[in-house]
């Protein structure tokens, strides 16, 4: 019987060992192979004395932080309001409905926004500011990648703050403190767990994010996925592209344990 | 249930245009007689026919669509047999161990798992096309399926089990009669993530494409970079017309199957009490 089932499942242990193991190791055994193809260390060691790949990464790195405290910023208030609407789930599926859209359309229509003459110049003229260029600035990386970002932020956030027993909030209130304080020392340290699968769910991603700095940043921004994905596909220096890759996948498992799930609950002595 | 405040209600409003209003803007100009996304000039259908009559790139939506079809299809029947292996392994460490495996790709960017499998097909000699990004798209679909699975088998009521095998049902009609119908539910939530993960894709689909073969993401990059095409307008409109009611039925249905399930509980089942 139980034989039988581990036949049935032998698709997916091929799936981990071809599609998760093997390109993992492939890309670590890559990342200490030349442009001629035989071993090295000299990506590794231009990656870490060259001014330009470190300076690259503190500034992919300074972006995801951007995007992230930007996108909990916005969502965390309406993840809180949300879980106190009337027919919340459906207004949830509402505002996450958007990464149903395609990411590439979504961005297209920045391009539209933020350009010389688009809306957003439009109103900038209208309160007397006058127009900037905005399209291939700093500023509208930051701006669309935060807006692509926001949903996958608020959904964890929300099943957090929705978890939490409405007793509690009741009790506290009832035990005289106000609204505020009641958010405080109640909601927020109980809802951390979603705001920790938030960060993951938006740092990660803001390190890769390579077709916005091509289509909205002008190349302006090179984040660590820009410069894999020039690696890989443009220059053909895959033994650097796979470095940085694995430099990535570093940064992911340190994000990963910072906002690991942790034991709920005081250990009772 | 503490209700909220006029600011707070404002609040939401606020988020909630500033997430639709570049998809409104986006659908509002598709019908823009001037071929540019500022000045609104008139109303046209123009940009409608001439997408009708791109073939180019209906033949990609439509391969685009098979590959969505059909490595949700594969990732479902794979992630399913994985789910229920995972559910089975006998040691807590061994479960702990394939969900590990399992949530490497979940977490990794795109970018990793697109050059990752670049890697292995050049390494392999596997043609870049197609077949390179459909076996891509189940690679990536895989853990979400095993991810919306795993849960139903664990609500799945072992005593059937022992019932059907008291009864003489051998272990083939045990899992078609009783542990596929109890995590179908399931099944049909992970082909429906597996689905739009495998249309939504555009990063790990550009680094395994190649030449002749694209998706619809692919081709909106590469024509968004020559500039604005009032086409795309025209095809984002009906794309999230597609998804809007993807969505819409997807929760009604789900809606549907919770009252349904309220409605049936057995009266004296003490559970009716706790479950509001």
């Amino acid at each position: 019987m139980v034989k039988q089932r581990k036949l049935l499942s032998i698709p997916y242990y091929l799936w981990i060992l071809l599609f998760v193991v093997f390109p993992v190791l492939l890309l670590l055994f890559q990342s200490f192979r030349g442009l001629d193809g035989g071993f090295t260390l000299t990506n590794i060691q231009t990656y870490f004395t060259s001014r330009v790949y470190l300076t690259m990464t503190m500034q992919s790195f300074l972006y995801a932080f951007l995007i992230t405290v930007l996108t909990l910023a916005i969502s965390y208030p309406a993840a809180y309001f949300l879980t106190r609407t009337d027919n919340k789930q459906l207004w949830l599926l509402v505002l996450i409905m958007p990464t149903w859209m395609n990411i590439l359309l979504k961005t297209y229509a920045f391009i539209g926004i933020l350009s010389q003459t688009g809306v957003a110049n439009q109103m900038l003229e209208f309160m007397g500011i006058g127009a900037q260029p905005l399209l291939f600035t700093r500023i509208s990386f930051l701006i669309v990648a935060t807006y692509i970002e926001i949903p996958f932020m608020l959904l964890p956030v929300f099943n957090a703050i929705d978890e939490i027993d409405d007793s509690m909030v009741y009790a506290s209130r009832d035990l005289g403190a106000n609204e505020w304080k009641t958010f405080l020392t109640v909601i927020f340290p109980m809802s951390l767990s979603g705001v920790r699968s938030g960060i993951q769910a938006v740092f990660i991603p803001s390190l890769s994010l390579f077709m916005l700095t091509r289509l909205i940043a002008g190349n302006r921004v090179i984040t660590l996925g820009t410069a894999i994905e020039q690696h890989f596909l443009v220059t053909q220096n895959w033994g650097m592209g796979s470095t940085m890759g694995i430099v990535l996948i570093i940064i992911m498992f340190g994000v990963m344990f910072l906002t690991r799930k942790r034991k709920k609950g005081v250990p009772v002595k | 249930m503490i209700k909220n405040n006029k600011w707070a209600s404002l609040y939401l409003i606020i988020v909630f245009i500033l997430l639709y209003s570049p998809i409104a803007y986006l659908i509002v100009y598709s019908f823009n007689e001037a071929g540019t996304m500022n000045q609104f000039s008139g109303f046209t259908l123009e940009h409608y026919s001439s997408l009708a009559e791109d073939t180019r790139l209906m033949i990609i939506a439509l391969d685009t669509i098979r590959v969505a079809l059909l490595s949700a299809l594969l990732a479902t029947t794979i992630g399913t047999l994985g789910a229920i292996g995972i559910y089975y392994a006998k040691r807590s460490k061994t479960q702990n161990m394939l969900l590990g495996f399992n949530n490497i790709l979940l977490v990794s960017p795109d970018v990793i798992i697109g050059a990752s499998f670049l890697l292995l097909f050049t390494v392999v000699g596997f043609r870049l096309g197609f077949y390179s990004v459909l076996l891509s798209h189940i690679a990536f679909s895989i853990p979400i399926v095993v991810l919306m699975v795993l849960p139903k088998l664990e609500e799945m009521n072992e005593n059937m089990i022992t019932a059907a095998k008291d009864l003489g049902a051998n272990n083939w009609q045990v899992l078609k009669e009783i542990i596929l119908p109890s995590i179908t539910p399931g099944i049909l939530a992970g082909y429906f993530m597996a689905f739009t993960y495998s249309i939504d894709d555009f990063a790990v689909t550009f680094f395994v494409t190649g030449n002749g073969f694209a998706t619809l993401s692919v081709e909106i990059y590469s024509r968004a970079r020559q500039g604005v095409s009032l086409e795309i307008n025209a095809l984002s409109t009906i794309l999230f017309l597609v998804a809007f009611s993807l969505v819409a039925g997807y929760y009604f249905i789900q809606r549907q199957q919770r009252t349904k399930r309220l409605t049936h509980m057995d009266p004296t089942n003490h559970e009716k009490a706790v479950t509001p």
